[in-house]
């Protein structure tokens, strides 16, 4: 198979590229190796897009922040994907800390982010109730914001698809080669070839570029566990809680989600396995006592599900998107770590003009920018949902209790292009298992549905691909 | 809109014991509700004996407890709608729900009966470490796979949490050829009835850890084992205790919680401690009107417990419909130190019968005193030769005692060695 452009890697950032490179006149594929887009990095972090006075002015990191967050709104109304603009707080506990606040401050204004504010301790407290009594003051940001990050990936891909990306799942690229004139990406079964590469592998990107030779780039997993709270406490936050950040990130914040939940977290540690997406006692407690100090009342109690993501962190200590130095149609796309995802769009759209320089593409009549927005039963009015079951019975069964998902939204989900394949792909995608009782009631049905769509047996159904299967043999 | 008398929302065991009863006092106009394929709730997956020994003096299995009911309310006439999911109820007791063949409906009920039951707690509950590898299924769900779908969900087992369905589920995966490695609980007792340790640990040799509990799970795709350790009297894992157990499954038995949305929606008060309603004798809540019983108002040891409480919301709920309530006068219900809730919370004192505390206990006693005072007054005192949390308990109180009581007293039950 011929293709213009290759991207390797369907997190936000290779899912991103991929569809802007879909309003080019070029073939374009995007290889995935999981069993889904958003398996990595993207399904795991904190979900926001941040204001852009973190990153040292002059790096990659402001540049594509700011850039990113401006056009994040738009993008996600033309995607149809949840954003919010919360908004976020830095906040100090002592005068040295509010000093580091007014230096953010400086350099945010250095990196040309809007609207930046100090709160004192009253101003704080009105903003923000639930703030702890000890908080001295904050940073204001009002362009910062949130937004589902599988989500954002998802759509990117389907929209991708729908203008003519080829969409591959269970790709994982083991060789790269290239002939004087052209790459073939081969997983040792199948191979692409193709005139450009794009690497945005996440944490394997020092792997892939090392396919061709390339041994510039170190990653180093930096994970990040998270507990997630029940929605009933969603409102103890109305906006990005930060503590001053530290060498190792931004350090543990307290966050509202598009979904109405509490977010808590992330902790940082180095490690050696990129695998290990394990959460740890260790951490988990200790990101719940960090928060605790911005919100005094949070407990365990309402906590519905914790997870860990790796930070695809570099040595380098900023993004790396340029030609590899060993070939200059072969793009790394790596170190996005945060603010990875508030940059994501910028990136994407820079990648876009590298590539579509190379190629001499132009861009074609009938590209469509417009993901449709799925139904969403538990957000119509009555008279919506009577209209809607009237067109398609199926939305008028329930199918998940906790998050009110019906039967037509999962269906919707699986036929989807680039559609869900797995239990998880279809939580990601309509929330059902999302709640709660985390799949208790309606994981059984989705393995039905999902069973039924795809023409298997329920028992060849996974939760997430590979070997994660559900159920073993018939019983006796 | 559609009007009915009584709107039931659920049709397991005790959405179906008020419905009749309501029927049997004389309300004609009855919708349940069911949000399943068919009436029975969660007794239909229990294919496992021990429900009626209470009620119906005889062992029967759950889909033969269920179906006695099913019968009744199929002979007495009683509407019912399935794959129905009641989605709210308004302030004037107006029940949207919704279902594939009339879409919304929107039904005006004079009472409504709340009987939705309860769902299992998950791992993230426990905040349990680990990986999120395939495997990890609460022992409901993983009874629902062998029973009513008919696929084992693992092969090598450990369970967490010796509640009454993890039981049940280590005796049903050990008779289909799974091998269930242990039973961690992490209490120092076991909050299962003596009967289920003895019938489905004890005769197939399964060990049950007391004071343990799962401090990691492992596997990248599915599990492949999980790390138990002993937990001290503040149940906190005590380093150095930890045990690797290869397995592929992880079985979680780990507590039930009221499935309250449509009441916390509404309106209605909810006890911290049970997670149902506040409700007084005939189990309406603080919502004119809407009553709860069964598992959604608190957790229930046996059905058949469930069916009786029912059969008052049941009345209770004619009786509102009917127009036989006066207006009451209240005293309410306070459990102490060991008495960690008592259903219902409050009494109306002018009730022309006797009336049954209910109550559970925090921890395990042997040969102890119940004592139940009224304003500090002791007014009942009964002997009990054990009480343990996994055993509800109960006390009388007396007409002539309630004629006795006067407005906002408080009544006080308590445990004394």
């Amino acid at each position: 198979m011929n293709y213009d452009a290759t991207v390797v890697g369907a997190g936000v950032i290779g899912s991103l590229i991929a569809r802007e490179l879909s309003r080019c006149n070029i073939k374009v594929a995007l290889l995935e190796r999981c069993n889904d887009m958003a398996m990595g990095t993207s399904k795991a972090n904190s979900a926001i897009v941040h204001a852009g006075f973190d990153a040292k002015p002059g790096t990659l990191k402001a540049k594509f922040n700011v850039e990113g967050t401006a056009l994040m709104p738009e993008l996600c109304k033309t995607l149809s994907v949840p954003f919010k603009p919360v908004g976020s707080l830095v906040v100090a506990f002592s005068d040295e800390e509010m000093e580091t606040v007014k230096e953010l401050l400086e350099r945010g204004v250095k990196n040309g982010v809007p609207g930046l504010e100090i709160y004192d301790r009253e101003k704080l407290r009105e903003v923000e109730p639930s703030i702890s009594e000890e908080a001295k003051g904050a940073l204001w940001a009002p362009t910062a914001g949130i937004v589902c990050p599988y989500e954002l990936t998802i759509a990117a891909v389907e929209n991708a698809v729908v203008n003519g990306v080829e969409f591959k799942r269970n790709f994982e690229v083991k060789s790269i080669d290239f002939d004087g004139n052209e790459f073939t990406v081969s997983d040792g079964k199948e191979s692409f070839n193709t005139k450009v590469v794009i690497n945005a592998a996440g944490v394997y990107c020092d792997e892939i570029a090392a396919m061709i030779g390339d041994s510039s780039i170190h990653t180093v997993p930096r994970k990040g566990e998270y507990m997630l709270c029940d929605k009933t406490i969603g409102g103890l936050a109305k906006h990005t809680i930060f503590q001053c950040p530290s060498k190792m990130g931004k350090g543990v914040l307290v966050t509202p989600t598009v979904d109405g939940n509490l977010l808590i977290g992330p902790s940082a540690l180095d490690i050696e396995d990129k695998e290990d997406t394990a959460t740890t006692a260790v951490a988990l407690e200790s990101i719940l006592e960090t928060a605790k100090k911005s919100v005094p009342v949070l407990t365990t109690r309402e906590v519905i599900t914790s997870f860990a993501g790796l930070r695809a962190h570099c040595d380098r200590d900023d993004f790396i998107i340029e030609e590899s130095e060993k070939n200059a149609n072969f793009i790394n796309v790596a170190g996005i770590e945060s603010p990875g995802l508030s940059s994501a769009p910028a990136i994407a759209v820079y990648v876009k003009n590298m590539v579509a320089g190379k190629l001499g593409a132009t861009e074609k009549a009938d590209f469509n920018p417009v993901r449709k927005d799925p139904v969403r039963f538990r957000h119509m009015s009555n008279e919506e949902r009577k209209a809607i079951i009237a067109k398609n019975p199926a939305y008028g069964r329930i199918i998940c209790r906790c998050e009110t998902i019906t039967e037509g939204e999962i269906l919707d989900a699986i036929r989807a292009p680039a559609g869900a394949r797995d239990v998880d792909g279809v939580k990601r995608r309509t929330r059902a298992g999302m709640g709660r009782c985390q799949g208790g009631f309606c994981g059984s049905k989705v393995v039905e549905l999902l069973a039924k769509e795809l023409g298997v047996e329920i028992n060849e159904i996974t939760k997430f691909g590979g070997d994660s299967k559900i159920l073993y043999e018939r019983t006796k | 809109m559609l009007n009915y008398d009584i709107v039931v929302i659920g049709g397991g065991p005790a959405g179906m014991a008020a419905a009749l009863k309501a029927k049997e006092c004389g309300v004609d106009s009855i919708l349940i509700l069911e949000r399943a394929e068919s009436l029975g709730g969660i007794l239909e997956q229990c294919i496992h004996t021990g429900f009626g020994l209470q009620y119906f003096g005889e062992e029967l299995s759950g889909p033969e407890y269920a179906d006695r009911f099913i019968k009744q309310v199929l002979d007495e006439k009683i509407e019912y709608k399935l794959d129905t999911m009641a989605l709210e109820i308004t302030q004037d007791n107006v029940v949207y729900a919704v279902n594939k063949t009339d879409g919304l409906l929107e039904i005006q009920a004079k009472a409504v009966i709340l009987a939705m039951g309860c769902r299992e707690r998950p791992r993230g509950a426990l905040n349990i470490a680990g990986t999120r590898a395939s495997g990890v299924m609460s022992a409901g769900t993983a009874q629902k796979y062998v029973n009513i779908d008919g696929y084992m969900p693992g092969k090598k087992v450990v369970i967490l949490g010796s509640g009454d369905i993890g039981l049940i589920m280590a005796r049903r995966m050990t008779l289909e050829g799974a091998k269930v490695e242990c039973v961690c609980e992490l209490m120092p007792y076991s909050s299962g009835l003596t009967r289920n340790i003895v019938q489905c640990l004890d005769d197939f040799g399964i060990p049950l850890y007391l004071s343990h509990t799962v401090v990691d799970i492992h596997g990248k795709d599915r599990v492949t084992g999980v790390t138990i350790a002993a937990v001290d009297e503040n149940r906190k894992p005590i380093p150095g205790s930890e045990q690797y157990i290869e397995c592929d499954t992880l079985m979680l038995s780990v507590g039930l919680i009221p499935e309250n949305e449509l009441t916390r929606n509404v309106g209605i008060s909810i006890d911290r401690v049970t997670s149902g309603a506040i409700v007084d004798e005939y189990r309406e809540t603080d919502h004119k009107g809407v009553f709860a019983c069964g598992n959604v108002l608190h957790v229930h040891d046996l059905v058949d417990f469930v069916t009786k409480e029912s059969q008052i919301a049941g009345e209770g709920a004619a009786r509102y419909v009917l127009g036989k309530k006066s207006d009451p006068e209240y005293i309410t219900t306070k459990g102490v130190d060991a008495v960690r809730y008592i259903v219902p919370q409050k009494v109306n004192i002018k009730n022309e019968g006797d009336v049954q505390l209910f109550f559970r206990v925090g921890s395990t006693f042997k040969n102890a005193t119940v004592k139940v005072r009224y304003n500090g007054e002791e007014i009942i005192s009964r002997k009990r030769p054990r009480l343990a949390p996994g055993e509800m308990e109960n006390v009388v109180l007396k007409n002539d005692m309630l004629k006795s009581f006067a407005k906002d007293g408080v009544i006080e039950i308590t445990v004394e060695v």
